[in-house]
């Protein structure tokens, strides 16, 4: 019993620690957007909203989170399909040297992101007609993001038992339907983290962005915000504050809407 | 092996696997050979070397291995990444899972939302919230440790972006630890727990052989991406005296600053290599302990 | 159990598939619709944010009036705007990357100092090459001073409009000057006095008295405002003739000023070493944290501007101060000056792509128009590269006729060549190591080894 107390007062304090880390550094993103000079460091704030209805009148800001949601929408629906047939295969049939593939490509995306690649890509997209296309930040972006992806749900795959896939194909039922009815309900937790995963890399991307769209009224958030700094390359932190806040707020949403709806969640066998 | 129980069959497996296949060979595997030729030239974006750019073997390879530099800079960042990654994230990020599961929900998603906000936050902003965190005349943290004119930054500069980046990436291995758990029966450990099995116990033998294949495939990203990035520039800006110049600031330093892009791609691949080594090392150590429970086979790790 | 051959093919015809619907789908490049030409301009402006103004002069004046004017000659020309904004370093790389590729607008806006290095990888040409003998017979050439012409020439050719140029001073506090008990009209005629009145200054408590941009962090604005005009202030160029200036005397003496301010307790040399420094120091000195201050025109109109500044001081007319930047003795300066600065600015170029470059002249030097540069300006006094304008506005503001008058008959220029960031960095660094301690000595013997790796012992001015 007092073990058991003693637990629970351990959770508790490691929990309130943990509130702590994580709340403190974003005691700024709290004062700062309402505060009408505000500065890089934290203080009581000149109470305002102006900040937020600048937002607004920007002919860029609003539509940013549009272009935001439909590269990040687009990429996390084609690498979560991609990625899951892809590891699925990988899974059930064994392929010479597959591991082996994989590791490579999950290697080379580190590349790929890096500042090196930039004349490569760029001269790519240009020969493919993919700049500013939100496809071409979709597909540029997806590449980048696939190998990781399937790294990651082959271990959810592996993890599943094969005896609901044995006894589903006895009734008849045919590879694919298999993967829907039977094995994406197992593997939905990692499937739900790969979709927040490839939203989250999206979101927060820039330099990419920035080169393959050239019309601003294509162009994500991640790119406005910059938008937000001066000449000189000053910050206009009320500004830029304010549309961090707005701008990040909708992923932190998205994520509590699919951990509660779709993943995250034990099923102890197949309901459907 | 026999576990093809979808009855795929090779050409459908390929059927599966070709479209992302394609996708990765057109817009990874194509640029990141390209980078990789970049390297072995005096590539420039502008100037007379980019009208003519000259192949030069393995010079860039040569300069970046002598310059002192490059040296200190891998040093500074292995440790970051030891650090703030395997040490940090993982560690963390697995104790926010796995305590999570026995919160009560509005208190699970404050943390869980908290967590991942920070790792949404656009990284410019990010940098604004650590340096009014850390400042030495209005930070925020000196003023509740009551330490006025500490200056973490630069007094301690490879720890504060340690302790940064453990804050800022936590939310990807909490996410993947938080979904693996739910792969394990709560059954199993119901059981564990009634046979008076400790939390030590129950880790070590009901969870950590399920969830195997997911540390070993969290290890190998976090470290890769803690590898590249970029964030802490924004933080320290690789000073004082370079003292937290980590690669991919070297990198940002060489190809962007210095327009150098043959250069910089001859230490991306550096860095491509040094990551290879990481990943021998960790698959090295969890094959070993994989060795006795039923699927030790190399690269497979079988239906449990 | 080999990977049998036909994925290998099926993977090729995949590829070539993915291209041709991919093509097929991108929203294919320029649309010539209704037999109109289309121009396109280009610029690190975009309304609601950074450099607003400027944007919103493209699409609300230039573009209206210059279609307007082309209706009337009978022409059907359209002009389309594409804002950028971001910083300067990528913005140069987007730049770099659309001319390379043949892409791009047909006028560019483009930092002066980047046009030397655009030019030699082949992506610029001269405007005469371009746009034909009309170039030369531009009304605008005799209002833009040769020193600011010299923003847009690189190897004797003219390959830009020069948009504007700026300068760098002494700011002051005048208020901690009175405390200090120092004269409110303060002209430093030396490096000496700058030193003397720091010392002064120390006395008053909380107070930094000297900001001398030093340290990597700081990046272009150690150089810009530190190392370059101090160097100047000796009577050296860092590049001059075809060769660069290494660790010689003259870096040692600016070197030896860094020390003094920075181990003699006259500059603060923390902050130096924090990634948002300049932040940092702007702030201090609108809290009347900082004593003397050194850098351009930009911190007047954009950083304590009591409306748009970004830490406006409601007082600035009364309290900021400035003063030229002296020489380390008089007439020890560059050209035997008794004072220096240092400048930069803006210009615009043709796209060598362009498919109407007589028209995208006829834009360009629309865009250069007295009428133009003074609509551009908004009601707001700035530096413009025409004379006829600077006459006209500059009165509405003292600093800055003060920068068109007294700044830029001394100032110098840096050298548009690509390899100058590097040399740039170099120097910041040897600035780094003084503030941190190091000698000068050494700091400019690391940096003389470093040009040599960068430029070549050749390339250098023999000591």
């Amino acid at each position: 019993m007092v073990r058991h107390v003693l637990a629970r007062l351990g959770v508790t304090a490691f929990v309130a620690v943990l509130l702590g880390f994580f709340a403190l550094p974003m005691l700024w993103l709290a004062t700062a957007p309402f505060d009408a000079g505000a500065s890089i460091r934290v203080s009581v704030p000149e109470f305002t909203l102006a900040n937020f209805r600048a937002l607004l009148v920007n002919p860029f800001a609003v539509g940013s989170l549009v272009n935001s949601a439909v590269q990040a929408g687009g990429a996390a629906a084609l690498v979560v399909v991609l990625a899951a047939l892809a590891a699925y295969a990988l899974s059930r049939v064994q392929v010479p040297g597959r591991d082996l593939l994989l590791y490579l490509l999950l290697l080379m995306s580190s590349i790929v992101t890096g500042t090196a690649a930039m004349v490569p890509i760029f001269e790519l997209a240009t020969r493919l007609n993919l700049i500013d296309t939100h496809l071409g930040v979709i597909l540029v972006v997806s590449g980048g993001l696939l190998p990781a992806a399937i790294f990651i749900l082959k271990d959810f795959t592996d993890a599943t038992p094969a005896s609901y896939e044995e006894s589903a194909r006895v009734f008849g039922a045919s590879p694919l339907q298999i993967l829907r009815h039977v094995v994406v309900p197992l593997i939905r937790p990692g499937l739900a983290t790969i979709a927040v995963w490839t939203v989250a890399n999206v979101w927060g991307g820039f330099l990419l962005q920035f080169i393959l769209i050239r019309d601003p009224g294509l162009a994500p958030g991640s790119v406005i915000l910059y938008t937000l700094y001066t000449e000189g390359g000053q910050p206009d932190l009320p500004l830029v504050s304010a549309f961090s806040l707005v701008y990040s707020l909708p992923v932190v949403l998205m994520y509590v809407f699919v951990s509660g709806r779709y993943g995250f969640r034990f099923h102890g066998g197949i309901k459907r | 092996m026999g576990t093809d129980a979808a009855g795929l069959g090779r050409g459908r497996a390929m059927a599966f696997i070709l479209p992302a296949l394609v996708l990765i060979g057109v817009f990874l595997v194509f640029p990141a050979l390209w980078t990789v030729y970049l390297g072995l030239t005096d590539y420039r974006l502008t100037g007379l070397a980019a009208a003519e750019p000259r192949f030069v073997g393995l010079d860039n390879y040569a300069a970046a291995l002598t310059d002192a530099r490059f040296g200190s800079s891998l040093w500074l960042t292995v440790q970051f990444v030891l650090g703030s990654a395997v040490a940090g994230q993982a560690v963390l990020g697995f104790a926010v899972a796995w305590v999570a599961r026995g919160l009560r929900t509005p208190v699970r998603r404050a943390v869980e939302g908290l967590v991942l906000l920070s790792w949404i936050l656009p990284g410019s902003v990010v940098a604004f919230l650590w340096i009014a965190l850390l400042d030495r005349d209005g930070g925020t943290l000196n003023a509740l440790l009551n330490t006025p004119g500490t200056a973490w930054l630069l007094d301690h500069p490879m720890l504060s972006i340690i302790v940064f980046n453990i804050w800022r990436g936590t939310a990807f291995s909490m996410m993947l630890y938080s979904a693996a758990l739910e792969n394990v029966p709560p059954s199993h450990l119901e059981t564990a727990r009634l046979a008076g099995a400790s939390t030590a116990c129950q880790l070590g033998d009901v969870v950590l052989p399920r969830i195997k294949g997911h540390v070993l495939t969290n290890l190998l990203l976090i470290s890769l991406w803690t590898f590249n990035d970029f964030t802490p520039f924004l933080l320290t800006a690789g000073g004082p005296e370079g003292r937290s110049e980590i690669l991919p600031v070297y990198v940002y330093a060489i190809a962007l600053n210095g327009g150098r892009l043959g250069a910089g791609a001859a230490v991306s691949f550096l860095i491509l290599l040094i990551n290879l080594v990481f990943a021998l090392i960790y698959l090295r150590l969890l094959r070993a302990r994989n060795a006795p429970p039923t699927a030790a086979a190399p690269g497979g790790r079988g239906p449990v | 159990m080999r990977l049998p051959r036909r994925p290998a093919t099926t993977l090729g015809a995949l590829v070539t598939a993915l291209t041709l619907a991919v093509t097929a789908a991108g929203c294919g490049g320029e649309s010539g619709g209704g037999g109109a030409i289309t121009l396109t301009i280009t610029q690190n402006a975009i309304s609601g944010g950074k450099n607003a103004k400027g944007a919103d002069w493209i699409k609300n004046w230039v573009i209206p009036r210059f279609e307007a004017a082309k209706r009337a000659a009978g022409q059907n020309v359209r002009v389309r705007f594409q804002p950028n904004g971001v910083e300067d370093e990528v913005y140069k790389t987007k730049i770099a990357l659309d001319l390379k590729s043949g892409r791009g607008a047909d006028v560019i806006d483009i930092d002066g100092i980047w046009i030397g290095e655009l030019a030699q990888a082949g992506y610029l040409r001269p405007l005469r090459e371009l746009a034909g003998a009309a170039v030369d017979t531009w009304e605008g050439w005799k209002q833009i001073p040769p020193a600011v012409q010299g923003l847009g020439i690189f190897e004797g050719r003219k390959y830009a409009l020069p948009v504007g140029t700026d300068g760098r001073v002494l700011y002051y506090n005048k208020e901690l000057f009175a405390r200090a008990g120092l004269a409110a009209q303060w002209q430093p005629g030396s490096w000496r006095e700058v030193i003397d009145a720091a010392r002064a200054l120390k006395r008053l408590p909380g107070v930094t008295p000297l900001q001398i941009n030093a340290g990597t962090a700081m990046g272009e604005a150690t150089t810009m405002q530190g190392v370059l005009p101090l160097l100047a202030g000796t009577g050296t160029e860092i590049y001059s003739g075809g060769k660069w200036t290494g660790g010689t005397g003259a870096l040692r003496d600016v070197l030896g000023f860094y020390r003094e301010v920075y181990s003699g307790g006259l500059g603060d040399p923390r902050i130096q070493q924090e990634a948002q420094g300049r932040d940092k120091s702007f702030l201090e000195f609108a809290e009347g944290e900082i004593g003397i201050l050194a850098e351009g025109d930009y911190f007047w109109r954009s950083v304590v501007d009591p409306v748009v500044g970004v830490n406006p001081m409601k007082n600035r007319d009364r309290v900021v101060g400035y003063a030229l930047i002296p020489a380390a003795r008089p007439g020890a300066g560059l050209r035997g000056q008794d004072f220096v600065s240092m400048s930069g600015g803006s210009a615009r170029v043709l796209n060598p792509r362009s498919r109407y470059p007589a028209l995208a002249w006829e834009l360009l030097s629309f865009m250069h128009s007295a009428a133009a540069v003074e609509a551009e300006l908004g009601g707001e006094a700035r530096v413009t590269a025409r004379t006829d304008v600077n006459d006209k506005v500059l009165g509405r503001d003292p600093m800055l006729s003060f920068v068109a008058e007294k700044v830029l008959p001394v100032t110098a220029y840096r050298p548009p060549l690509a390899v100058y960031p590097e040399v740039s960095a170099a120097l910041q660094e040897a600035t780094a190591a003084v503030v941190s301690g190091r000698s000068p000595e050494e700091a400019a013997a690391a940096y003389h080894h470093r040009l040599t790796e960068l430029v070549g012992a050749s390339a250098i001015t023999p000591a």
